[in-house]
């Protein structure tokens, strides 16, 4: 199945509630009244695109005299959402080596999968890659991610759970600094941003990395689920505060959830996308890119 | 979880609690209000549209425009709402029948359903049940390790059938177990999209050879507006017992757990409160409305206390008739500690809910070097700190691994407390709690 097939299809229920419910209203041509405005709010808050950004955009929408039939209102919608969208559209780009990732977020995110098909994604690239299991904490973390290397072929830097995870980081990039690798992942335990003392943990690992190589880490990933709601706001900016965040894996977007939450994040943080996952596989990952994102999320 | 929430609600409230009559132009003004703190939390619209319609006739109907209170009205109204939505009473497991009884743990990935299974068995075992875990997960690599590690960990026996599917799992597990005299099986199933076919066929097989007492769907509480739709349809498939919320320890607003009671039907039976395997507390709806209103958490509270086997709670009684000491303040500290950690602690008191608490964490941080330098004194300059001169400060300090700065500290800030313990009386305690706030080192 072709990546954009997936999107659209993993989308298709924004797609339906955007333009067929839209359309039901009144037909393509029909006239905008207060109901119709109405149920464009509702629409827009159960895609999860938050309070803040629909009222403002509804209010463009009611502010704005040129807009006098639903498709005029449609296409004003996807406009406005592809604008906000394309600010955050800086893909990803290994320009230097060795080029250290570090991937963070709360539990349960998808950190251990979307590193596996990042790696994939790396090693199709004709690139080296190496990851090290910086989750010590949960049970069998180590092994999830040995296991996902193995499918890869790629090496892991280790040591045994409960142990230092800034050590396991430094072995990690000064191994690869030995090897003449490409790329580093570094695998961090979930935490919940509220957690003091976990997000000094990170931060820590930060500075041993820098100690090895001083530009490194040269990206910062956060993952943030697609089902999240409005939390995902406060996660983004919690572990931006901590860490300086350089780009968001939207993940899980193979599920019914519309992913709205990432207009919001894009309009209040710009910290940019980097990458969506759409599924289990591992080449079930792809760079994100506004106008895709907006064409499936509303349709053409 | 739910902070956000509570303090944009009773900010409402708060606005119109002083005042004599409410005009039916400004009752719109607290819904609206209200309905846009709902959504901003991720209730589901659907919920929150009839949640302030039920608000708005229940205030008609109560003559709120005659009332002279109207703050409290709505308060009450909006309390005994939130508590029908949360499902008005605790829901327990049912056991009924002969054992074994099966539970399934079912839910989407990376929801929590593999820590949850190992918590559940903790929580199970000291009620007296002798539960055994089984993961039907062939998928995740190293979900079956996961589990194994998580079981040692709360002494549950695990039962291991490599390379099979999920289906014969669950079936070999169900005859161990009646072999091995289990009284509980807990199932952990796969994480797995409410969408996929083949992998939903799969629980309805699994529920059809297991026949369990206990379908329990395990959701994230930080879910969005989506959460309703794919609780709705797990329950559509397996007809759920009920839901465990995880993650609560986080700071969402908790809208998913507002949402999914009141549209699937099931009650909320658990809910996840860290990562430490007795992190897991029932749900109880009326508690939990009364945390979201701020007006604490009492019921809890005091149950905790129960459980750290203390029986004196009226600390301020008794300092009132004596002299308060540093042993006296470090059997206080103690208490606290046994009850958990002080964030959550406090919480649940009534108007501390409210107060900005500083950073608590590293309040609970500082609670450890207070317990050292306690420690380190002698008995005598505990019952009279004022007799630690400077070379005695020295001493402590070393023996507790402190500075002598922090012993100096410690000392002022003691004397302080023991100051306004003396006349203490309920504004000034809360006093002293906001100043906690403001001078994040005082303990």
């Amino acid at each position: 199945m072709t990546f954009f097939k997936k999107l659209t299809e993993s989308l298709g229920k924004t797609r339906k509630q955007f333009t067929e419910e839209v359309h039901k209203l009144g037909g393509e041509e029909e006239k905008i009244d207060e109901e119709y405005i109405e149920r464009i709010e509702e629409l827009m808050i159960e895609a999860d695109f938050g309070i803040n950004v629909t009222e403002k955009m509804v209010e463009g929408l009611s502010k704005n005299k040129d807009i006098k039939t639903t498709k005029d209102a449609e296409l004003f919608l996807r406009e406005k959402t592809y604008s906000i969208l394309k600010t955050v559209e800086k893909p990803l780009a290994l320009r230097e080596k060795p080029f250290v990732i570090m991937m963070v977020g709360t539990n349960g995110g998808g950190k251990t999968t979307t590193i596996a098909k990042l790696s994939s994604l790396f090693t199709e690239r004709g690139k080296t890659v190496l990851l090290g299991a910086c989750d010590t904490f949960r049970a069998a973390a180590i092994q999830q991610l040995e296991e996902w290397a193995k499918r890869v072929n790629i090496p892991v830097i280790r040591q045994k759970e409960g142990s230092d995870p800034s050590a396991v980081a430094y072995d990690a990039v000064s191994s690869a600094n030995a090897r003449n690798i490409d790329v580093i992942i570094l695998d961090t335990a979930g935490r919940m941003h509220t957690k003091k003392n976990l997000m000094e943990e990170m931060k820590k690992m930060k500075r041993v990395v820098k100690k090895v190589i001083p530009s490194a880490p040269q990206e910062i990933l956060l993952t943030l689920d697609a089902t999240t709601g409005q939390n995902a706001i406060s996660q983004a900016k919690e572990f931006n505060k901590a860490l300086g965040i350089t780009g968001i894996v939207l993940t899980k977007m193979d599920g019914t959830s519309k992913g709205g939450i990432i207009v919001a994040i894009a309009s209040e943080l710009h910290i940019p996308v980097k990458y969506i996952g759409i599924g289990q596989e591992l080449e079930d990952i792809k760079g994100f890119d506004a106008r895709q994102f907006t064409d499936a999320l509303f349709a053409i | 979880m739910f902070s956000n929430l509570s303090d944009r609600i009773n900010n409402t409230i708060r606005k119109v609690r002083g005042r004599g009559r409410l005009t039916a132009q400004e009752l719109d003004g607290v819904l609206r209000e209200i309905k846009l703190s709902l959504l901003e939390a991720d209730v589901h619209y659907k919920v929150t549209k009839s949640f302030v319609n039920k608000i708005r006739e229940k205030a008609i109907g109560k003559e709120i425009e005659k009332s002279l209170s109207p703050g409290e009205v709505i308060s009450s109204i909006v309390y005994e709402e939130m508590v029908h939505i949360l499902g008005e009473k605790n829901e327990a497991l049912n056991f009924s029948g002969n054992p074994p009884f099966v539970i399934m743990v079912v839910g989407l990935q990376g929801s929590g359903k593999t820590t949850t299974t190992a918590k559940l068995a903790r929580f199970l075992r000291t009620k007296g049940r002798n539960p055994i875990l089984v993961s039907c997960d062939p998928y995740r690599p190293a979900a079956k390790q996961q589990l194994s590690i998580m079981a040692k960990r709360v002494n549950a026996a695990v039962f291991e059938n490599d390379g099979s599917s999920a289906v014969d799992t669950a079936k070999a597990c169900l005859k161990f177990a009646k072999q091995a005299g289990k009284d509980v099986i807990i199932l952990d199933t796969a994480g797995r999209l409410h969408i996929e076919e083949d992998l939903m066929q799969e629980l309805e097989e699994i529920k059809k050879i297991t026949s369990p007492k206990e379908i329990l769907f395990v959701a994230d509480a930080m879910m969005g507006q989506e959460a309703v739709n794919i609780a709705l349809e797990f329950n559509k498939r397996l007809n759920l017992s009920g839901v465990i919320f995880t993650k609560i320890d986080g700071d969402a607003r908790g809208g998913a757990v507002l949402s999914i009671k009141s549209v699937t039907g099931s009650p909320i039976k658990f809910i996840g409160t860290g990562e430490k395997v007795e992190d897991i507390e029932l749900f109880h709806p009326d508690r939990v409305a009364s945390r979201i209103l701020g007006m604490g958490d009492m019921l809890t509270l005091v149950e905790k206390v129960k459980q750290a086997e203390t029986k004196d709670t009226d600390i301020i009684k008794k300092l009132k008739t004596r002299q308060f000491t540093l042993d006296d303040f470090l059997e206080q500290i103690r208490k606290v500690k046994k009850m958990g950690s002080l964030a959550g602690t406090l919480k649940l008191i009534p108007g501390l809910s409210k107060i900005r608490l500083g950073n608590m964490e590293e309040m609970d941080k500082e609670t450890k070097s207070i317990e050292a330098v306690i420690l380190s004194m002698t008995k005598e300059e505990r019952k009279n700190f004022r007799i630690i001169n400077a070379s005695r400060k020295r001493r402590i300090a070393k023996g507790s691994g402190t500075r002598v700065p922090d012993v100096n500290r410690l000392l002022k800030q003691f004397n302080e407390l023991s100051h306004m313990m003396k006349g203490l009386n309920k504004r000034k305690a809360m006093q002293m709690m906001q100043n906690l706030g403001s001078y994040p080192k005082m303990f």
